[in-house]
């Protein structure tokens, strides 16, 4: 079957089976190899993506249920050369260490900045609760949010 | 206090990191965060084909038949490969990393549910996994072994009838320390405490799975692998040896690598399929393990279950210990550890404290489980090492009616006794135990835990603070004692000064995420003051890097992180004959200062490392019997282990009702020698915490009598998430090892080592009431409310 | 990581549109909402329909909730997470936020859904011992109209449903009465972890007194069950201590937990009963 969606806003069309799951039409498909998957079963969160701008699953979306929605990926939070607050607290407050859950921790990270600008420690550890990180132990990655929120590019000119 | 921020003010980005050691951002962020790392999933190839394997579904079972003929008529498929076919190849078995032998496909008999039995080479990863439904295997099954305790009974069904004469499930038996003058303490002892305690079989589970591309050019002869490999040397030696490919046409590759934890440390049969697919199709194969294939037949961990005994004076001297020792190693002995301790360095589990006797004796035997037990940051064992004394020790305190600090410090081997000897023969090279408790109380604020326990406890509620202090024996080894199937434990590390004066180092060891490529420009830049920013990091390619054994059992900083200090001052030893000349001026004239040499008497006139290295480039003469280029290569092999040490509060609740356990704080210390990055230290302690608590509260790898495994999801097998951990608190001392070049001892697994004993020590102690000195891990709710009614515990 | 078996993919436009498709496939088919029940089992091989239905199209058209005076009235496509920030859902039935607060994790509330935790019928599964509890009832439809079943009848046994294959869930319905509120407690081994036990409760006190209550517990027996016997004991009688330890003590002996790796029979049952007495105490707390 053909699907045409919106991925980090680029309409893209590919031939995918019916089964193809969402995370394998971005990697395999479109070679956006950010997005990483660790688990059969929804449980990891490596693979979080945006679906209409929500961090979804991606090993859990067929890539056909996605068609006629936008799709965002780690691969569009750098804009015209300006990395992303949430990227910049990442590597400030040493959020990674083997970096392979930070993608959709990163997607996660953003989605909750946008809703809540000034998220608390329990906010934050809350809404990454659905994503496993075998690395850092969760404090740095709820430092580097807390980093993010207070560098918010639009937020009072903190820095 | 939540961190150890040692940034300076103002320090905001990586233009004004120190030359050498300190606080620095990470080099390998900027990819990482752009979502532009190179994991082994992410390599394609032209023309890639996709390996699936198919296991047993059962735990023991002679194979009656295969019939392959549906999957190979699927249009998408490529090759099916059985394990007959392997025989012909001669690569139907393996040697494992101890001695013993591993099936890659089954031939006679399945031994664990998750072993392999086929493999599938088609088009795309569905159609791989739509042909293993087509393969048709007939099984006998047999009775399996799986509880441990009856593995060695009269009867039992003997699982390795492939070796020759093997008629029970007898591994082998170990031994350390001096049985007779252990008892000899024993029987004369004030006290004497024993408890039976068993560490469950628990696994890595990195976020990446296992898996590897295989492209094997059959003009050439060349095989190259990109591979989740901890060790890419020691793995490119082996498959030489297994495969019969010569060495040198074979290149490993570890790209990024999404953790590995130990578990990427043996080679298993997906490896060795997906090589074997390579080369029978002429197409790169790749072979990525799902999640499921990761926890059941991977690298798993622990799985010891200990008698422990300590003896003692009424008023709290520790005078021994011993302890008796059932291993589980599964259906084949896959441990990766040095050839001459099968049991690692679980030697170790005399603690931090000054014995007059100890004594081991363990016997490991087979199972229809499946194999490994060296992995999930172990340190070679040491974690059930630690856990036996530090349990058992808290046990002592229970019975002594004494305060577990307390008794930890009043048995506390002494400063002035370094190096000291234990009495199973390891040589401590540098310790100060008591400052680093002190300071650990100092943070939790223990005198006032104790008084807010009693006021808690008089109410009826649950608070419990447990402790531990914990010994690390890491950076494996000097070469006279450790080998891994006969390769001896050094490092290599080359240098490369460049005429602009930027340099490349090249590693033998390989980063997981602990950030090599950031800490290991730190340590040269140290040494010769070039910029860390100006020297690139290379580790992780057989065919760019110099031999060596790879990254884990906490090795990189005290073997290959030695290496690099030794290799920098090799140059730098050059660098100041052509300063001399340069300068005019005698070698015993020139001081160095980071990143110069200067004349003695007259700062001014000096000379950069930048400029030498133009200068050993250049044209002009350089001192007699100086070589043009400015770069120097060595191999590493330490005099000895380095011996890291901490200790740990943990502070938990219980809810009475429903006996869930929160862990409320937990106070880390952590005496690592020389802190090189004490942000990458700070993190691989809080990812060291987290094991702590997934295995004291949660993970378990469990089978039920039939051997199916229970634990084979992360639905099933569960690992902390950000809301079951606390916001860690760390503290350091710094005591630096004597022999390592800059006193650096490794950190990698201390806080996995040394976290379960206090999570488990708090537990217990909140337990107190209930009159209960010990209870086994995982800490469920449901297991700490058997614990509080004095319900047995269930055999794991 | 595991993949699913070849599948014709079929997306719904309208919910007439799904039943004609269901009607024309038949129990080949199956729909997909969430996908966070269905795409799992299908990659693991357990569940292996020949078609899949999309229907997130329908959102719009079930994706409501409707808090009206006499009744709530929830569209089977309503998300985890829309019930979870619903404040007039969680000022008349409270007993909502707490569930999905812990229910699975935050990501996965944002594409599951009512319909689809609902039609899993896992007997693990927190929103049908909230419908349980509230005393819902189910509206399916059907290439014929429409018809109306209580949680117990929905629920025919682990995994199985009242709706049929050219059937499906369309909405929820929870009568409102004055004086009540409820409340739900869950313990589990992990965030987003299935329930070791959970239960709900809701109570509905006329001058001092409960005039009505029920429970609804969750992975301690072959469906999440109401206990009218706990009601009984309840109504009529002014709370207290003693009676939510009754009612707990009715719980427990109500109930058939088996011993799974969760926990064992015996410390299911005694949640039963623990559970039980909190959920009440809060929801009387909270009238």
């Amino acid at each position: 079957m053909q699907v045409t969606m919106t991925v980090n806003g680029e309409e893209v069309t590919r031939e995918v089976e019916g089964r193809l799951l969402l995370v394998h039409f971005l990697r395999d498909h479109l070679g956006l190899t950010g997005t990483h998957w660790g688990c059969d079963t929804s449980n990891c969160g490596t693979c979080v993506v945006w679906l209409d701008g929500e961090p979804v699953k991606s090993c859990t979306v067929l890539a056909a249920m996605a068609g006629g929605h936008e799709v965002r990926t780690v691969e569009d939070l750098e804009r015209d050369g300006e990395l992303d607050p949430v990227q910049r607290g990442f590597m400030e407050c040493h959020g990674l260490q083997c970096g392979f859950c930070t993608p959709g921790m990163m997607m996660t990270a953003r989605a909750l900045l946008d809703r809540n600008p000034d998220p608390s420690e329990e906010e934050i550890r809350e809404a990454i609760s659905g994503q496993i990180c075998r690395c850092t132990g969760y404090a740095t990655i709820v430092r580097s949010v807390r980093w993010a929120a207070a560098h918010e590019a639009n937020a009072g000119g903190a820095a | 206090m939540t961190t150890v921020d040692e940034r300076p003010a103002g320090f905001e980005n990586n233009d004004h990191k120190p030359v050498g050691h300190g606080r620095m951002l990470r080099k390998e962020d900027p990819r990482f965060i752009r979502g532009k790392g190179r994991y082994v999933d992410d390599v394609q190839l032209p023309g890639m084909l996709h390996c699936a394997i198919l296991r047993s579904p059962v735990a023991h079972a002679r194979i009656v038949s295969i019939d392959t003929t549906a999957a190979e008529a699927h249009p998408k498929v490529k090759a099916v490969v059985t394990g007959a076919a392997l025989t012909e190849l001669g690569l139907a078995w393996m040697p494992t990393l101890s001695g013993d032998v591993q099936a890659v496909l089954a031939t006679d008999k399945v031994r664990f549910q998750g072993q392999e039995v086929a493999f599938v080479v088609a088009e795309d990863r569905y159609a791989a996994r739509d042909a293993l439904e087509l393969i048709d295997v007939e099984y006998d099954v047999l009775d399996p072994v799986i509880d441990v305790r009856r593995a060695l009974e009269p009867g039992a069904p003997v699982i390795r009838d492939d070796l020759d004469g093997k008629t029970d499930n007898h591994i082998f038996d170990w031994e350390t320390g001096d049985e007779a003058a252990t008892e000899a303490v024993f029987a004369s002892a004030d006290v004497v405490v024993s408890e039976d305690i068993v560490y469950p079989r628990v696994h890595p589970a990195p976020m990446e799975t296992c898996g590897c591309v295989a492209d094997y050019d059959r003009i050439d002869g060349r095989l190259t692998l990109w591979s989740t490999s901890q060790a890419p040397h020691a793995h490119r030696t082996l498959y030489a040896i297994v495969a019969g490919l010569p060495e040198h046409k074979i290149r490993v590759i570890s790209p990024d690598i999404g953790g590995g934890f130990g578990g990427k440390v043996p080679i298993y049969p997906g490896y060795v399929c997906a090589i074997v697919g390579s080369i029978v199709t002429g197409k790169p194969v790749k072979w990525m393990e799902d999640r499921s294939e990761n926890l059941t037949s991977t690298g798993f961990a622990r799985d010891y279950i200990m008698r422990g005994e300590i003896a003692a004076t009424r008023d709290g001297k520790i005078l021994a210990v011993r302890t008796n020792v059932l291993a589980d190693h599964g259906a084949f002995n896959g441990v990766a550890a040095p050839v001459k301790y099968p049991a690692g360095f679980f030697g170790v589990f005399t603690g931090s404290y000054d014995l007059q006797a100890a004594h081991c004796k363990m016997t490991a035997v087979y199972t229809n489980k499946a194999p490994g037990g060296v992995a999930y940051a172990c340190s070679f064992r040491i974690t059930e090492a630690v856990y036996l004394i530090e349990r058992i020790v808290d046990c002592l305190a229970y019975e002594l009616q004494m305060d577990p600090v307390e008794l930890r410090i009043k048995n506390f081997i002494q400063p002035d006794q370094f190096p000291y000897r234990t009495k199973t023969g390891w040589l401590y090279d540098s310790g100060d135990y008591e400052p680093t408790m002190r300071k650990a109380l100092e943070i939790a604020g223990y005198d006032e835990l104790r008084r807010e326990q009693a006021e808690r406890r008089a109410c009826g509620e649950l608070m419990g603070i447990g402790v531990s202090f914990f010994t690390e024996a890491v950076g494996a080894g000097p070469r006279k004692d450790m080998d891994i199937l006969g390769l001896g434990m050094a490092d290599g590390c080359e240098l490369r000064v460049h005429p602009t004066g930027k340099a490349v180092v090249r590693l033998s060891v390989q980063t997981q995420g602990q950030g090599h490529e950031t800490t290991f420009a730190q340590i040269v830049a140290e040494e010769i003051g070039i910029p860390p920013a100006d020297i690139d990091v290379v580790h992780g390619d057989t065919d760019q890097t110099p031999f060596g054994l790879g990254t884990y059992g906490s090795r990189s900083t005290p073997v290959s992180g030695a290496a690099a200090a030794l290799v920098a001052r090799k140059v730098r030893d050059k660098a100041r004959l052509i300063a001399s000349a340069m300068l005019e001026v005698s070698v015993a004239d020139l001081e160095w200062q980071k990143g110069a040499f200067h004349v003695k008497g007259d700062p001014a006139k000096s000379v950069t490392i930048q400029e030498i290295a133009m200068r050993a480039h250049g044209a002009g003469d350089l001192p007699e019997g100086v070589e043009g280029g400015l770069e120097a290569q060595i191999c590493y092999n330490p005099e000895n282990l380095t011996y890291p040490h901490g200790a740990y509060i943990c502070v938990v609740d219980i809810d009475p009702g429903t006996a869930q356990v929160k862990v409320r704080r937990f106070v880390a210390v952590d005496d690592c020698g020389t802190r090189i990055n004490p942000m990458i230290i700070e993190g691989q302690v809080h990812r060291g915490l987290t094991d702590g608590v997934g295995m004291a509260l949660m993970e378990m790898i469990a089978f039920d009598e039939d051997g199916n495994c229970l634990g084979g999801s992360l639905m099933d097998y569960l690992i902390p998430t950000a809301l079951e951990v606390p916001d860690w608190e760390t503290g350091f001392t710094v005591t630096p090892s004597p022999h390592h070049p800059i006193g650096a001892k490794g950190v990698g697994e201390s806080a996995t080592v040394g976290s379960p004993p206090a999570i488990v020590n708090a537990v217990v102690d909140a337990l107190k009431p209930f009159g209960i000195r010990h209870a086994d891990m995982p800490l469920t709710p449901s297991r700490v409310w058997d614990a509080m009614r004095g319900v047995p515990r269930p055999p794991v | 990581m595991q993949v699913p078996a070849p599948v014709e993919y079929e997306r719904a436009t309208s919910v007439e549109h799904a039943i004609g498709l269901l009607e024309r496939l038949g129990g080949s088919a199956r729909l997909v909402a969430g996908g966070h029940s269905l795409l799992p089992m299908m990659k693991l091989r357990l569940a292996g329909p020949e078609y899949l239905i999309d229907i997130n199209d329908l959102h719009g058209e079930l994706g409501y909730v409707d808090v009206g005076a006499a009744e709530v009235r929830i569209g089977a496509m309503a998300r985890h997470r829309e019930l979870l920030e619903s404040d007039p859902l969680a000022e008349v039935f409270p007993i909502f936020r707490d569930a999905e607060r812990v229910i699975a994790d935050p990501v996965v509330r944002n594409r599951g859904t009512l319909g689809g935790s609902l039609c899993q019928a896992d007997p693990s599964e927190d929103l049908s011992a909230v419908c349980t509890t509230l005393g819902a009832s189910c509206v399916i439809r059907g290439g014929a109209g429409e018809r109306v079943v209580t949680m117990e009848e929905f629920h025919r046994g682990p995994y199985e449903t009242a709706v049929g294959d050219a059937e499906m869930l369309v909405e929820i319905r929870i009568p409102v009465r004055p004086g009540g509120s409820s409340a739900y407690e869950k313990v589990e081994r992990r965030a987003g972890d299935w329930a070791i036990v959970s239960a709900g409760a809701a109570v509905w006190l006329d001058g001092g007194v409960i005039a009505d209550a029920r429970v609804g517990l969750a992975a301690v027996g072959p469906n999440t069950t109401g206990l009218p016997a706990v009601s009984a004991a309840l109504r009529g009688r002014e709370p207290s201590e003693e009676l939510y330890e009754r009612a707990g003590v009715l719980a427990a002996e109500s109930c058939s937990p088996v011993t799974d790796m969760r926990g064992s029979a015996d410390y299911k049952r005694h949640l039963a009963k623990e559970l039980t007495k909190r959920a009440l105490r809060r929801s009387v707390e909270r009238v």
